[in-house]
């Protein structure tokens, strides 16, 4: 009876703890958001943030932007679970910074303004390229803006030990809400500070954690693993691969096609991409990518310790019973750590981390709200509805009002499909990224030939292609966890659909562009290779 | 939008600054230094991590391979991905450094004051 008594008292100790530190962190946020909203006065400021980060600051940003609760709660998690497995994750989420650093980030920096679109359509005819690339800038981000918020639902209902669905659908409001008012007020400035508060949060948080986790093992990794092991109850296999790709030969391609669109599908995500504008040069740029890939690659190599320690100290049971995909693991490894369930140290922590994760979703969903209001402002209404005769007002304005229209529109989504699998969410928009995105910007930069009908046809090719796919798989019906439960049309046996629509994506720009009888314009690609390369003529 | 106005205070008969530009000796080092490093480096990365994921899942019990305590091959090759992806880094920013930066830094020392055609923005 007192058992149960001090697990209560512990359990609403941390929630008021958790609410109060998020308040703290929303307040701090608003704050900074009013400051960057009076300091925002023309486009460059709200798209770009006035081009006036460091690359620091900006590398902090963009590893804010990346390290979503997805990665923090869910890598934890398939670790605690499936051991190697989750590792070998991470690891793709890692090596593909290379990609945007050697190949995109400068090129981009040097010759864009605002979007990915500005690079994708420098030398191609404007309408329709800006209309396929604003169309896929704003299908990826909502996949990806649906994963985060329906996860954030969730997430709440665990870590505050809430439940039934209207806490559930407040939370995403909240969130919405939330998310459209640092966009509108703050813009890019205001965004990029949110970012770089989470992501110091996010670091310190995972920090203290490992360090906690391996002292209890005199800093040795040999014996945390195989303290982990011992407690998996897999023994050694849980240090190898394949407990969770290696099952079946379907399970093994799936795992091939996900490493495919993680590893090409970061350097076309649209949010990242908007971020090497808000730093003045190119090799500020190169700076970010570099400074990012430290921050995330610690980042990573912290997330092993938590998952292995998770597994090790808390047991697979407990996370399982918490959370079928483990998704609470660093939180209850956290309330371990901090000296287990019902003591004021356990809630403490449990509490931090939890804030941390809230405040984690908050600043990605802000920074996909902004990339994908900024391309239907600066795309499709400026460029493709009004012809470039959209002064820099009408466009901002346009901007603020997507915002709160995508916001809308994304907390409808995410009340209705709170079902979702949010995993396969993000590797969806990974695959959509990877396919439409990515081979229309390397082909744009490096290919002279390329032309209109290439890049019209690579970005509708990649994106139908791994849209239709992913509804036709195990994601779209036939599964428990699938979008429609209860009917069954899948014909297509992979969960991600990289292995097919990467390639369909890059064959359909050259196919396009060597049926198309229009002629690329040599001297728009010198002037494309020139400003890419040196920066000349840069904003 | 096309042509911009300050291409026209040119002499006619040389080509637009930025062809002009693209067909010198500099600018032809400049991309063949920056693409002589970008593209067989984005080779070498993506070759090494498709070959660790593959080792993974069609390798397993190569991977399982213990090197001692509870250290095996996969943790080991992992890690190395992880020190591969900070060394490419870390290489590339030294790299562009010397030979990128200053490289862009003349050409746009020698051309930068030349009129320069704006980012086409507007309608076709």
């Amino acid at each position: 009876m007192t058992n149960t008594l001090q697990l209560a008292s512990s359990a609403a100790d941390h929630r008021s703890l958790t609410l109060a530190l998020f308040g703290v962190f929303v307040v701090a946020t608003l704050g900074i958001t009013l400051w960057a909203g009076r300091q925002t006065k023309d486009a460059a400021d709200f798209y770009a943030g006035g081009r006036g980060f460091s690359g620091f600051q900006n590398g902090l940003a963009l590893s804010g932007d990346y390290m979503s609760a997805a990665s923090f709660l869910g890598i934890a998690g398939v670790i605690a679970l499936a051991g190697y497995d989750g590792f070998l994750y991470s690891i793709g989420f890692l090596v593909a910074w290379l990609v945007a650093l050697l190949l995109v980030a400068e090129p981009l920096r040097n010759s864009g303004r605002y979007t990915m679109a500005d690079v994708l359509a420098f030398r191609m005819r404007q309408r329709p390229v800006r209309t396929a690339a604003g169309i896929s800038t704003i299908v990826v981000s909502i996949f990806y803006l649906l994963a985060q918020m329906v996860g954030a639902g969730s997430l709440v209902a665990l870590l505050l030990g809430v439940s039934g669905d209207s806490a559930k659908r407040w939370t995403v409001v909240a969130v919405g809400a939330l998310m459209v008012v640092y966009v509108v007020v703050g813009g890019m400035k205001g965004t990029t500070w949110v970012q770089i508060i989470k992501a110091g949060l996010l670091i310190i948080g995972a920090g203290v954690m490992t360090v906690l986790v391996l002292a209890k093992y005199h800093f040795n990794l040999s014996s945390l693993l195989g303290a982990a092991a011992e407690a998996s109850g897999k023994g050694s296999h849980f240090l190898e691969p394949g407990l969770k790709y290696g099952l079946t030969g379907t399970t093994k391609l799936d795992f091939i096609s996900l490493a495919l669109a993680l590893l090409l599908g970061t350097a076309g995500l649209p949010h990242i991409l908007v971020r090497f504008y808000t730093v003045p040069t190119a090799k500020a740029a190169r700076k970010s990518v570099f400074w990012a890939i430290g921050i995330i690659g610690v980042f990573y190599l912290m997330t092993l310790a938590l998952g292995f320690g998770a597994a090790a100290l808390v047991g697979p049971k407990t996370i399982k019973a918490s959370n079928v995909a483990g998704n609470t693991a660093a939180p209850l490894l956290a309330e371990h750590l901090g000296g287990g369930a019902g003591t004021s140290g356990g809630a403490a922590l449990l509490a931090i981390i939890s804030a941390v994760a809230f405040a984690t979703i908050l600043a990605v969903v802000a920074g996909l709200t902004l990339a994908s209001s900024s391309s239907f402002a600066h795309d499709l209404y400026a460029n493709v509805i009004r012809r470039g005769r959209a002064t820099e007002r009408e466009e901002v304005g346009a901007a603020k009002l997507a915002a709160v229209a995508i916001g809308a529109v994304a907390i409808v989504l995410s009340i209705f499909a709170d079902k979702l699998n949010t995993a396969a969410l993000v590797a969806l928009a990974f695959a959509v990224a990877a396919s439409a995105n990515l081979p229309t910007i390397l082909y744009s930069l490096f290919w002279k030939r390329f032309n209109t009908t290439g890049a019209v046809s690579s970005v509708y090719a990649g994106l139908i292609t791994s849209v239709t796919l992913v509804f036709f798989s195990p994601v779209g019906s036939g599964a428990k966890d699938s979008l429609f439960p209860h009917s069954d049309f899948h014909w297509f046996p992979l969960s991600n659909p990289g292995l097919i629509s990467i390639p369909v994506g890059f064959l359909a720009g050259v196919i396009g562009t060597l049926l198309s009888r229009e002629q690329a314009d040599p001297q728009k690609y010198a002037e494309l290779e020139v400003r890419s390369l040196t920066g000349l003529g840069a904003h | 939008m096309d042509t911009p106005p300050a291409a026209e205070t040119l002499p006619p008969e040389l080509p637009p600054d930025d062809e002009r530009i693209e067909q010198t000796e500099e600018f032809r080092g400049l991309r063949r230094a920056f693409r002589g490093f970008a593209f067989p480096v984005t080779a070498g990365f993506v070759l090494w991590y498709l070959l660790y994921a593959l080792l993974s899942v069609y390798a397993p019990s190569f991977m399982a391979t213990k090197l001692f305590g509870h250290i095996n091959l996969a943790l080991v090759l992992g890690l190395l991905q992880f020190a591969s992806t900070f060394a490419i880094a870390a290489w590339y920013a030294r790299y562009a450094d010397r030979r990128l930066d200053p490289a862009a830094a003349a050409i746009r020392a020698q051309y930068g004051s030349t009129n320069l055609v704006a980012p086409r923005e507007a309608g076709e």
